[in-house]
């Protein structure tokens, strides 16, 4: 028997989990179209490589991923895309994002693919295939499995695999392991020789006997050291950093990878992704969603990626009184903007809610300082002082203090006896402390150009001044020599009106060229001009010929009066 | 009434005496307060402020010439964050000096001629072109300043308001709702 | 020995120089919003208050004598302010940040009470030289504590939700008069 370690603090909420865990995982049907963001990872936006009207196969590349962290998008299914543009997303601010609207043919057509030899490809070439299948993780938190698999030079002891799903009413990670175990089990043993880890721990809440079996059951087959450990069930014991706490002891700071403390951490579901993705090489295109909540027929799906949610709760059929609907579980979930958008890969559960299911939140009372958030929080911190801060917006304080230790899981709001809802202030301290970083970042780089800037300017002052010095100092050399033989000769005389001369021809073609050649040149960019736009290039080609006409009146009739200055 | 003023008078040579080695041994070069300032400020040398750039402006400040509510691009909390490193009282915006919202230049590039009149106002090298070249703006440079503008003989340039993104929404300050009490 | 151990602890705490002899309220008032500036005001008076207790004594003493007791002010105005100046230059130059922190307050320290208070008071009481020092210094130290105590709690208070109207210097005078009812507190412990 494992001996297993405790986290600080948790917290017991009603679980909730029944209702959606009887039922085995259905195939949702084909939506009637799907909308599928380019970002739906941690890190960089994917580049779109699809334009509206074209025809992709499942499987097919439509979001090549760029720059560092990122990942790939693919089609979900065979169809045509209808447009690319924004559209709102599924996150917490509401707003529109870059996504693809694909209409499926119903053929569901696979685009080429193949799976590959892990154990005899390079670890360079195993991530990359990794990340040009999208696949993230699937807890949530989305970072690109790719990323993760970059240990550097660190030895990894343990690899934990995270069965724990210890958010209230999620049971799509339960339900998962309990139907393809094996192909978990497939998956970690990918993850084990990629991280060439020497043990690997799956981590099942005691509250999921049947997952527990089944995984033990699967993991006895594998030829790999692959111990499923049950731990206790407290909430949030499925955070990564609470359940690597649990499983080996180490606890892991805020900036600190946990490689760099020999330990790495998968959820099953993104094991199961890996698997399909190396051995099949089949793209992440769908995902266990739980529909729970206000609904008659609570339980999972499998999901295209872009489904939209409205098409997906219809099949488990929504109570009249829904009213809205979360993403992800009642503790760290986010209410969805609307039920029109789309499936993505971060959504492990939709929750139908009404006001019976969540009654709004009392309003706020001031905080009275019981610290019994301080009891309940897994990261062991002071959420009261937190708060304290965040709450003033001293947000230098609040660093101090750690906040970006915070794991945002809610545990403290939910003790709250004063129903003050902490983690939105402490989101709000960090988006805030991001800003102002990106903004200082902004400055230091502006003030770094502007300073470049004056250098070069004053560069080209001095250099333009030593070429003038120059030319003077040329020009009074040959003043010089040209004043010691004058009275002799002449001759020079000749040659020098003959070579003015000759100056004034060169001087005339190069005119005459030019003008050739600005003759030629036609005007670019007026092939798609409003009539508005014409207009005002016309009246600017009749300025440029007015000017023209006046600069030439000059130079012919230099007394003429400039027309402006006429009475 | 002379030892008194012999007193003094050795009094005052001696500290006078101790100052004068202090004034040479202690010399400070340099005002260091004037790059603390200009830390603070945010860079767009848009010369909204007065002064041609940021870090003159700094330098008027450090002097004690310049208020420190001349800088509309920093924000109230330029100020507030000003106010702390100089002991002073916050001070608010005053009536011609505005925050407008974060902004970029845009060229219309249907209008552009090329005379490379904004390149050259420019103080952070954030428009790409050349003489009769179409110019265009690096967005990710542009600090918004607005100096280019003014030169634009063909008032091809626009100021286009930044719009929140995804990528840069920020989770807002909880209010809730006073409930009035039946 | 111990007669100079019960000078400086009685002009720590039974006697101390703000909360109970109310001298030196402008930097107290001033300078205590931020713990680093507090204590950076603390260490800047305690040098400029020792020293100039223990220079203000030789003058007295040796210079002034009882026949020139009128210049005792005006001579240690001088003094003290010589020392200020002193004290800023080196300041300046061993610590840019902490001579911006003080900012005004550190030339303010020539014509802080609490530095020629405790100079009179020591002729008042007639001590030596080596009680004038300690004197100088238990009121430097006292003044230092209280400094430290209330920007930790200003600091502190700055995130209070305090009634509009007492926002500020208002909320800072009472928490100020709160803490010297409890600086009263130790007027019986030193007999």
């Amino acid at each position: 028997m494992r001996t297993l370690y405790q986290f600080h603090g948790g917290v017991h909420p009603p679980t909730n989990k029944a209702q959606s865990a009887r039922a085995p995982i259905v195939p949702a049907p084909l939506p009637s179209k799907l909308v599928i963001p380019f970002h739906q990872h941690v890190g960089n936006m994917a580049k779109p490589l699809v334009k509206a009207g074209d025809r992709v196969l499942k499987g097919q590349l439509i979001g090549m991923p760029e720059d560092g962290v990122s990942s790939a998008v693919h089609a979900s299914t065979s169809g045509t895309i209808a447009s690319i543009g924004m559209e709102v997303v599924a996150h917490a601010s509401g707003l529109p994002d870059l996504c693809a609207t694909l209409i499926p043919d119903g053929k569901d057509e696979w685009a080429m693919h193949e799976g590959m030899d892990y154990r005899s490809a390079a670890d360079a070439d195993v991530r990359f295939a990794l990340r040009l299948a999208g696949v993230v993780g699937l807890g949530g938190a989305v970072y690109p499995s790719d990323m993760k698999l970059r240990t550097g030079r660190h030895k990894i002891k343990s690899l934990v695999l995270n069965g724990a799903e210890c958010e209230p009413y999620i049971t799509c990670d339960d339900r998962l392991m309990r139907e393809r175990a094996a192909e978990i089990i497939r998956g970690a043993e990918i993850l084990r020789f990629a991280l060439d880890a020497e043990e690997v721990l799956v981590g099942i809440e005691d509250n999921k006997p049947e997952a527990i079996a089944a995984m033990r059951q699967a993991a006895a087959a594998s030829s790999d050291k692959i111990e499923v450990v049950a731990v206790p069930t407290i909430y949030p014991g499925g955070g990564a950093k609470q359940l690597i706490r649990v499983l080996t002891g180490i606890e892991i700071a805020a900036g600190v990878r946990s490689t760099e403390k020999g330990v790495q951490c998968f959820n099953v579901a993104t094991a199961l992704g890996i698997y399909r993705a190396i051995q099949f090489g089949e793209p992440l295109l769908s995902r266990i969603v739980t529909v729970t909540g206000n609904v008659r027929n609570a339980q999972n799906f499998e999901v295209l990626i872009g489904t939209p949610v409205n098409e997906l709760v219809a099949l488990a059929d929504p109570l009249p009184d829904t009213n809205h609907y979360i993403m992800g579980g009642p503790m760290m979930g986010i209410p969805l903007p609307s039920a029109q958008v789309s499936v993505v890969k971060a959504t492990n559960c939709i929750i139908a809610a009404s006001d019976k299911l969540f009654p709004p939140a009392p309003p706020p009372m001031p905080c009275i300082r019981c610290t019994r958030c301080a009891d309940a929080c897994p990261a062991d911190l002071q959420p009261q002082d937190l708060y304290w801060f965040a709450k003033a917006k001293e947000f230098g304080k609040a660093q101090e203090y750690h906040l970006f230790d915070c794991i945002e899981c809610g545990a403290c709001s939910y003790v709250c006896p004063s129903h003050i809802p902490l983690v939105q202030y402490y989101r709000f301290a960090k988006s805030e402390i991001w800003a102002r970083e990106s903004e200082k970042n902004a400055a230091d780089k502006a003030r770094e150009r502007h300073e470049y800037r004056e250098y070069r300017i004053e560069r080209e002052k001095q250099e333009k001044a030593d070429k003038l010095a120059a030319k003077e100092k040329a020009a009074q050399l040959a003043r010089e020599q040209a004043a010691k033989p004058a009275q002799s000769a002449s001759v020079p005389a000749t040659t020098d009106a003959s070579s003015e001369d000759a100056v004034q021809q060169k001087i005339q073609a190069a005119i005459n060229h030019a003008k050739q050649q600005a003759a030629s040149v036609k005007p670019k960019n007026i092939e798609q001009l409003t009539p508005r736009q014409q207009a005002e290039i016309a009246e600017i080609e009749a300025r440029r010929a007015h000017i023209r006409e006046l600069a030439q009146s000059h130079v012919d009739h230099p007394h003429v009066d400039h027309p402006k200055e006429a009475p | 009434m002379l030892s008194a003023l012999l007193v003094m008078a050795a009094i005052a040579i001696v500290l006078g005496a101790v100052l004068g080695f202090a004034a040479i041994k202690f010399h400070v070069e340099g005002n260091p307060l004037v790059d603390k300032i200009d830390a603070i400020l945010p860079q767009t040398q848009c010369g909204q402020c007065g002064y041609p750039g940021c870090k003159p402006y700094a330098t008027a400040i450090a002097a004690g010439e310049a208020d420190i509510n001349r800088c509309p691009p920093g924000g109230e909390e330029g100020i507030r964050k000003l106010a702390d490193l100089l002991g002073v009282e916050f001070k608010p915006f005053g009536g011609d000096t505005l925050p407008k919202p974060k902004s970029v230049a845009f060229i219309d590039e249907n209008l552009c001629i090329g005379c490379t009149l904004c390149i050259q106002a420019c103080p952070v090298d954030a428009i790409a072109g050349a003489a009769k070249q179409m110019h265009t703006i690096i967005a990710s440079e542009c600090t918004g300043c607005e100096l280019c503008v003014a030169p634009c003989p063909v008032n091809c340039i626009s100021m286009v308001v930044i719009e929140e993104k995804i990528t840069t929404w920020k989770w807002k300050y909880p209010v809730y709702a006073l409930t009035p009490v039946k | 020995m111990a007669e100079y151990l019960l000078i400086l602890f009685g002009a720590v705490f039974v006697n101390n120089i703000v909360l109970v002899k109310i001298l030196g309220l402008c930097p107290f008032m001033g300078v205590s919003k931020k713990l680093e500036a507090a204590i950076g005001m603390g260490a800047a008076t305690t040098f400029v208050l020792t020293l100039a207790s223990g220079a203000s004594y030789l003058i007295n003493q040796y210079l002034l004598g009882p026949e020139l007791a009128y210049l005792t002010t005006l001579s240690f105005i001088v003094v003290i302010a010589g020392i200020v100046q002193f004290t800023e230059m080196v300041v300046a130059k061993t610590s840019p940040v902490l001579y911006q922190v003080l900012g005004i307050y550190l030339p303010l320290i020539t014509t802080n009470c609490a530095v020629l208070g405790i100079p009179l008071l020591n002729v008042q009481a007639k001590h030596n030289f080596l009680e004038s020092i300690f004197f100088g210094m238990g009121g430097a130290l006292g003044f230092t504590l209280v400094m430290v105590l209330f920007a930790g709690l200003r600091e502190r208070m700055e995130g209070a939700d305090v009634p509009a109207i007492f926002k500020g210097s208002a909320i800072a005078m009472v928490t100020a008069g709160l803490m010297s009812l409890s600086f009263m507190g130790f007027s019986g412990l030193v007999k």
